[in-house]
């Protein structure tokens, strides 16, 4: 067999643990039995703001099965508070938070009081005879409501978080010879990841011990453990957290949250494993929520369509307290970095608020910030370039970095190596004839439907490095390790601090230490989210399994091969460099010859080392790690096309086609690669679309269900099409740039784009996702200055 | 323990006859997950939009969340476990695994039993037709296009055998 064929990386491995999770047996949380446990369940607080007069809990506690009914006070004896802050960022503010609200909830769905039973159904009788004698507060939902109203922490003296401001250049000067400036005000609805697996923890208390071994569905098991051991007060060493199968995760499972704190506090007051589920509603009204912006921006363009400056103000709601440990200022302070990243731009200004609200805490999901930065900036391109007359495709061409141009110090403060803007925008056109479809488009218009074309293009931070939290003061860790080790049989097992929740980054560090170590994929096995069992690490988040997780496992699978070298050699009495490893065979390196299996060398450097010269100590099990030492951020790009029609009367959107073309580096699995990039992409079209979680302006909660809260469906979704460039990151061995993020990142920019260049020839636009009927007819409306109702009915008559 | 009022129920879950108590209120889902152990039923919204709780009864496919598990009493039950060990859905489930039509897998056993069901009547169906047929099957990772490869793949390998 030829190198060539034998090589796995760049293979569409079948993932191993799929086969488990196609016959039914997936083993998420709530799968897993735990004798004795009880059921925890929350009372939440009804109300967006309000103070905690009296608890009556009597009643409650009176159920037959009711174990434990704790207020917050009774939870709060048992851990510190926390507070989301991020050192980077100079003077911003967070206030304390605790798993469980004492005298005031902030947020509707704050836990309140504990329930934990014999079932859930038991739990859930007993939060129905909780009493809470509530005095409503005034609450703050919209983010210039909070901006302006009193501050919801009084220690925090008002209702900004951090206020930030990026400037480079001479913006006054840069607009004032400007040929042109276009400006706009966009708004973004909140959304949320929508785990199908919602929310779930069990955690086993050990008194004897003072251990506690929590299984939780979360993305960063190491982190966890860091967490629960400091803030409850355990030796760290004695906490373990394991992350099973995850169905689901896109940041919502990335951070601290207080219910799931208080479950491992249940544990500990009761003696008995505790098991929180939560159910949807409640995922609705306190996972992990994002993208709640208001941005008014401007750019400023010559007459060639070069651009001369952009500005932005982001005013960014984050909910009632930053998110911990990240903290919630990382989509905000993407946008800044972000927004025109792909376009040299000399004159910038950004400034960034953060402003406390009362609704549920914002964070980290998919692709933070960039899906804001993208539609801002690429939808100010094409207003710039409508409003000069030239095609905004030229326009993206003229001012994008050139491909090979070295680090790129951008107007963002961040710097960007190795783009490859020009391949991938010539990658994208390559399959899509531009003329054609305007051709097409034109003969739509005659027959009085609309169609549109959107473009995209993007920067991404993809895989985060240490300054970025190293920073921050937070127990987060850039780095990841991977523990590779030669079992006496020859077969190869990873324990990887990298975890997986469906991407496949366990294939690929199979496949990829199967090519470092020299064996056969199916001869290596990978293990991984637990913080016992694997080195510490990030987990999964950032686009980081490929760029930081296999990097630290080939160079773990080199080093071990070296060592089986080191061996052989010592066995056959030829030094290491005459030889080389292929599917688990060490054959001389002029002749090819096979000389002895890595079997035989397993067992004698497991079990026969009195065969090995005297003073030889084998070292099989090796652990090696990998971080992005120096750069804050890795970058690599990518560019989204879409088409869409609307119906005029409706104002219904479909979607027509959509095609990506993105620079993930080497290609690992190929597969693999292409749906995380179609699953990022449906993500952002639910944004771009459907999706938006409702509150009132006093934060009161209007979407709870899925009825309510629209996902993509398989009806609503086209194929997605994706092409590659395919640039190795220089800075790392493998070269292999992350990708999971890429989809969400420019996906609703690029529908945006399209609904927009659908309905210039009606004088409409729209500037607020997600671009739902309402507002696309209210802006045909206001266009027309006919009302949208009359519009419809015109419609329909002819 | 609570003093949950109980019922008898009879059925017959993957070819075996199962004879328990359980409570009035449990759901199907619950006592499939919890009673019986089969935990590759999976509970995702609770409210009959999602579709991960999909399972056979009486040879049509069901929302198990939205039946109470006394509602089952005589009727056959079958879910991802013994659609599995009969070997029905072993196409399906082999063109999942090789076009990987699932990530996180929490959605698979459903979207399985309900494409199962397609296959059981349409020949040959259109791409239009899968993504109608499991419209009503939430998958958050995939955005659907290689569960429709799959479906189709598995529905001409089908055709190809006869």
């Amino acid at each position: 067999m030829s190198a060539a064929t034998d090589q796995e990386v760049g293979r569409s491995r079948v993932r191993p643990r799929a086969r488990r999770l196609v016959a039914g047996r997936g083993r998420y949380t709530d799968d897993i039995a735990a004798p004795r446990a009880v059921h925890v369940a929350f009372y939440r607080s009804p109300h967006p703001h309000a103070r905690i007069k009296a608890l009556e809990l009597s009643a409650a506690r009176a159920i037959p099965g009711v174990v434990l009914v704790a207020s917050g006070a009774d939870i709060a004896r048992h851990c510190k508070p926390f507070a989301g802050v991020h050192r980077l960022f100079i003077g911003m503010k967070a206030a304390d938070q605790l798993p469980v609200a004492v005298d005031r909830a902030c947020w509707q769905g704050e836990p309140v009081v504990v329930v934990a039973a014999e079932t859930r159904a038991i739990a859930e009788d007993a939060l129905d005879l909780i009493e809470v004698d509530w005095e409503p507060l005034e609450g703050f939902g919209t983010p210039e409501g909070a901006l302006a109203g009193p501050a919801i922490h009084e220690q925090l003296g008002d209702n900004i978080g951090f206020d930030g401001i990026t400037t480079t250049g001479d913006v006054a000067t840069a607009i004032a010879g400007a040929a042109v400036v276009v400006e706009d005000t966009f708004r973004f609805g909140r959304h949320t990841g929508v785990c199908l697996e919602a929310r779930s923890i069990l955690a086993v208390y050990d008194p004897q011990e003072q251990s506690l071994v929590v299984h939780e569905s979360h993305q960063c098991p190491a982190q966890q453990q860091a967490i629960f051991a400091d803030l409850m007060g355990l030796p760290e060493h004695r906490v373990r957290v394991i992350c099973p199968d995850v169905g689901g995760a896109f940041g919502i499972k990335q951070q601290l949250y207080g219910d799931e704190l208080a479950t491992c506090i249940v544990a500990k007051m009761t003696g008995r494993p505790a098991l929180f589920v939560a159910d949807r509603v409640e995922s609705f009204a306190s996972d992990i929520h994002a993208r709640e912006h208001v941005v008014k921006a401007r750019m400023a363009f010559a007459h060639d369509g070069s651009i001369l400056a952009l500005t932005l103000d982001d005013l960014f709601a984050v909910g009632a307290y930053s998110q911990y440990p990240r903290s919630s200022i990382g989509e905000a302070s993407h946008v800044a970095r972000l927004t025109g990243a792909p376009y040299r731009i000399p004159a910038y200004q950004a400034r960034v608020r953060m402003v406390y609200q009362n609704k549920p805490p914002v964070g980290h999901y998919r692709a933070v910030g960039h899906p804001i930065a993208c539609a801002v900036g690429e939808s100010l391109i094409d207003q710039g370039a409508r409003a000069l007359g030239l095609d905004p495709i030229a326009v993206r061409r003229l001012n994008q970095i050139r491909d090979g141009s070295g680090p790129h110090a951008s107007h963002g403060a961040a710097v960007l190596e190795g783009l490859t803007l020009d391949a991938c925008l010539d990658r994208l056109l390559a399959g899509f004839d531009v003329t054609d479809f305007r051709r097409e488009q034109a003969a739509a218009r005659q027959r009085g439907s609309l169609l549109g074309l959107g473009i995209a293009s993007f920067v991404e931070l993809a895989g985060t490095g240490a300054p970025y939290y190293g920073e921050s003061g937070a127990p987060v860790t850039a780095q990841e390790a991977c523990l590779v080790r030669l079992e006496p049989s020859g077969h190869v097992r990873c324990q990887a601090s990298a975890t997986d929740q469906g991407q496949g980054t366990d294939t690929a560090i199979g496949q990829a230490v199967a090519d470092a170590v020299g064996v056969a994929f199916d001869d290596v096995e990978v293990v991984s989210g637990d913080s016992a069992a694997c080195p510490p690490g990030g987990g999964a988040w950032a686009s980081r399994g490929a760029s930081a997780g296999v990097e630290a496992a080939v160079r773990a699978g080199r080093a071990l091969r070296a060592e089986i070298l080191r061996l052989a050699g010592l066995i056959l009495q030829r030094k290491p460099e005459q030889m080389y490893v292929r599917r688990g065979v060490i054959r001389d390196a002029v002749t090819g010859a096979e000389l002895i299996t890595i079997r035989e060398v397993a067992v004698i450097g497991h079990y026969r080392q009195h065969l090995l010269p005297p003073g030889t100590q084998p070292d099989l099990s090796l652990v090696r790690s990998y971080v992005p030492q120096n750069q804050a951020f890795l970058t690599t790009n990518g560019i989204q096309l879409a088409t869409v029609s609307i119906d005029p009367g409706l104002g219904e959107v479909r979607l027509l086609r959509h095609r990506v073309a993105h620079d993930s580096g080497t290609v690992i699995n190929p597969q693999l690669l292409d749906e995380q990039i179609r699953g990022g992409v449906v993500q952002g079209l639910g944004a771009a679309l459907f999706e938006e979680i409702r509150y009132g302006e006093d934060g009161t909660l209007g979407t709870g269900t899925l009825m309510d809260y629209l996902v993509p469906l398989a009806t609503e979704i086209p194929d997605i099409e994706v092409v590659h460039v395919t640039t190795a990151d220089p800075s790392t061995t493998l070269g292999a740039k992350g990708a999971g993020e890429a989809g969400t990142a420019g996906a609703a920019a690029a529908v945006l784009n399209a609904v927009n260049d659908a309905l210039a020839p009606l004088g409409a636009r729209v500037s607020a996702l997600p671009l739902t009927p309402e507002r696309v007819l209210a802006a045909i409306a206001a266009a027309s200055s006919v009302p949208a109702e009359a519009l419809s009915r015109q419609k329909a008559g002819t | 323990m609570s003093s949950e009022a109980e019922i008898l129920v009879r059925l017959t879950v993957n070819g075996a006859v199962v004879a328990r108590h359980v409570p009035v209120r449990r759901s199907l889902a619950d006592f499939l997950r919890h009673d019986l152990g089969l935990t590759g039923t999976h509970v995702g919204c609770e409210h009959g939009v999602c579709g991960a709780c999909t399972i056979r009864l009486d040879g049509e496919i069901v929302r198990s969340c939205l039946l109470l598990a006394a509602q089952a009493d005589g009727a056959a039950v079958e879910t991802v476990e013994g659609l599995t060990e009969s070997g029905e859905i072993a196409a399906l489930q082999q063109a999942f695994l090789a076009r990987n039509a699932l990530q996180c897998g929490f959605c698979t056993p459903g979207m399985l039993v309900t494409a199962a069901d397609l296959l059981r009547t349409t020949t040959t169906p259109t791409r239009e037709e899968i993504r109608g047929a499991i419209s009503a099957n939430y998958c958050r990772c995939t955005g659907y296009h290689a569960i429709v490869d799959a479906i189709e793949t598995a529905a001409t390998s089908r055709t190809g055998d006869r």
